[in-house]
């Protein structure tokens, strides 16, 4: 792997994290490394990447405007949320939602400790995001031929090339880059998913420099025994730290999925962030956690 | 032991009583009977049909007897009702039920709100109940309700949870179901409850019946899994809602748990499609969606 920028290493050191995090009052008593498990055989902290302003608003019917994407950040940004995914330099002929990338990226207020990473398929769209004052990118490859041909129009090679223009120039600016793997516990074309092929993507794109690993369930089809398999395989090319899982809840597997993969933030605030773009997009929302807790569930 | 899980389990389909007793919605005895019957071709083991409570507090169950008596009943699958008290008992005996349930709590304030006497007396009630069910062969399922949170009282001691189950089992019941009644708990909370309570009830006789009302169900099973229960409750559909947390759900799904459980290589014995069939079936009836991610996954409409 190439010289790990000077700007990783907080991300990477979970005791710098915890100091940065104004919400945690002290550090835990025992200040081990992130991956360390309690009695029970759990981490004592978890990092958790909020995707909603990319991934979820990508994925919503309506489109939202520029200021209540802002807002909604704003408001994520106050939960005490590490990192919070912000938009997608994508053409907006491919991702019309993600249209207005640059406004949201220059509109957002920018708060101490939390990492604003954006979406980056190629050359093109990293020098868009770092003109528009991005700090940190992501790259999204996937564990399936299919998927990847259908998704962005090129093979897994293909788009590895691309990935590592990025990181190449991100290396040169020291920016760091998130590594993205789909449909590791299966693809809507292909079908089952090899444990392997998983590894392999995930070991190309933290060889060319991605600092950490984000493996996608990306159809929801995953269950704890997969889960598991997947991640071994891929543990013998990558240490956990620099592991995340991502998982979609289709098929209402996530949370037991998560809890496999890992054997905290103000959840009030986050549930008003919640309720705010919720009411915004005139849906329900999708929490079971906020559907208990407010009164109605439901829009105004 | 962490990570070893059972190689089969049994599914307890709640649906037909505590599902449908939480709906908004009355249905008519034929729909009941006939989401009874299709339940039974899915390859359920347990079916909780009914429960004979005065309609007066639960008119949804107000045509028990008529359920109990409508319905087909399969061999190798077993029909459990409720049964509060010695008259309920001996009314779902004339009704043809062959097992019961009796539903207690590890909550005072839950159990004076929810049946209006203290635990003690709730389990003096019972034990007419069990004495009953022993002459007549009857098998006797013990619920406990708010193991891992009370709508009221709150945060729920292990200790207490341990001890009525621990009561209940003494005085006859071959299982014992923990409810989390309002989905309050996590993976952590189930862990240190199920710790202590096995040291009471031998797991073989545990069950857990989780409510998904924060999400966190499959998450829970899945910690109840690794410790050695085998047995758990779900409701097709994930009917029936959570009556202290208004637009909240309520039990998990059923077609959720199998899908998890297929995945572990875990056997239930259940056909996912024909499961998936019924819920479509009963959220017609009831004008209502599914609350199971799998059917909503799988729909195609």
């Amino acid at each position: 792997m190439g010289t790990v920028p000077s700007a990783l290493k907080h991300c990477l050191s979970y005791q710098h994290l915890l100091k940065e995090q104004l919400w945690i009052a002290e550090p835990p008593a025992a200040a081990h490394p992130a991956q360390e498990p309690q009695a029970s055989g759990l981490p004592e902290y978890i990092k958790i990447v909020e995707v909603g302003p990319r991934d979820g608003l990508q994925n919503e019917k309506v489109i939202v405007p520029t200021d209540t994407k802002i807002e909604l950040i704003n408001q994520l940004s106050k939960t005490g949320l590490p990192a919070i995914e912000v938009t997608s330099f994508v053409s907006s002929k491919w991702v019309p939602q993600m249209a207005d990338h640059k406004e949201v990226m220059r509109g957002i207020e920018r708060h101490p400790g939390v990492q604003y990473p954006v979406l980056t398929p190629n050359l093109q769209g990293f020098h868009s995001a770092i003109a528009a004052g991005a700090t940190e990118v992501s790259v999204f490859g996937a564990a399936s031929e299919s998927f990847s041909k259908m998704n962005i129009n090129c093979s897994i090679e293909e788009s590895i090339e691309r990935f590592e223009e990025v990181t190449k120039s991100a290396r040169n600016m020291n920016i760091p880059v998130r590594g993205y793997v789909s449909c590791a516990l299966g693809c809507p074309y292909e079908g089952n998913v090899v444990p392997d092929k998983v590894a392999e993507v995930s070991k190309r794109l933290y060889s060319m420099g991605c600092y950490e690993i984000s493996l996608g369930d990306t159809i929801g089809v995953g269950t704890p025994g997969s889960m598991k398999k997947m991640l071994e395989a891929v543990m013998k090319e990558i240490p956990l730290s620099a592991l995340a899982v991502h998982c979609h809840d289709t098929y209402g597997q996530a949370l037991a999925n998560i809890l496999t993969a890992i054997q905290g933030v103000n959840l009030c605030a986050v549930m008003e962030a919640g309720n705010f773009i919720c009411t915004a997009l005139n849906k329900k929302t999708n929490s079971k956690v906020a559907q208990a807790s407010f009164s109605t569930g439901t829009t105004n | 032991a962490s990570g070893a899980y059972p190689k089969r389990v049994k599914v307890v389909e709640v649906g037909p009583r505590d599902g449908l007793q939480n709906e908004k919605n009355v249905v008519p005895t034929p729909v009941k009977i006939n989401l009874i019957n299709m339940l039974s071709e899915t390859g359920l083991q347990v079916i909780e049909a009914t429960s004979f409570v005065s309609p007066k507090w639960v008119p949804q169950m107000a045509d028990h007897t008529e359920v109990m008596q409508g319905i087909q009943k399969f061999p190798g699958i077993s029909y459990p009702v409720l049964t509060p008290n010695l008259k309920g008992f001996q009314a779902a005996v004339a009704a043809g039920a062959k097992e019961v349930s009796i539903f207690g709590a590890a909550s005072e304030l839950f159990t004076q709100k929810n049946i209006n006497c203290s635990i003690e007396e709730s389990l003096e009630r019972f034990e007419e109940v069990m004495k009953a069910a022993r002459e007549a062969n009857i098998p006797v399922r013990g619920y406990v309700s708010c193991v891992l949170g009370c709508p009221y009282e709150g945060k729920i001691s292990a200790a207490k949870v341990a001890e009525v189950s621990k009561k209940m089992y003494s005085m006859g019941c071959y299982e014992i179901s923990l409810g989390d009644t309002i989905g309050v708990g996590t993976p952590g909370s189930m862990r240190e409850m199920l710790a202590v309570v096995m040291k009471e009830v031998p797991v073989g006789a545990l069950a857990v019946h989780c409510h998904d009302t924060y999400g966190q169900a499959l998450a829970n099973i899945l910690v109840a899994l690794q410790m050695g229960v085998s047995v758990v409750d779900a409701s097709v559909a994930g009917l029936g809602g959570c009556p202290y947390a208004q637009g909240a759900s309520g039990n998990v799904a059923t077609e959720d748990l199998v899908y998890m459980l297929n995945g572990l290589g875990i056997h239930t014995g259940v056909d996912l499609q024909k499961l998936m069939d019924t819920g479509t079936f009963i959220c017609n009836a009831l004008n209502r969606k599914t609350n199971s991610k799998v059917s909503q996954a799988s729909c195609r409409l």
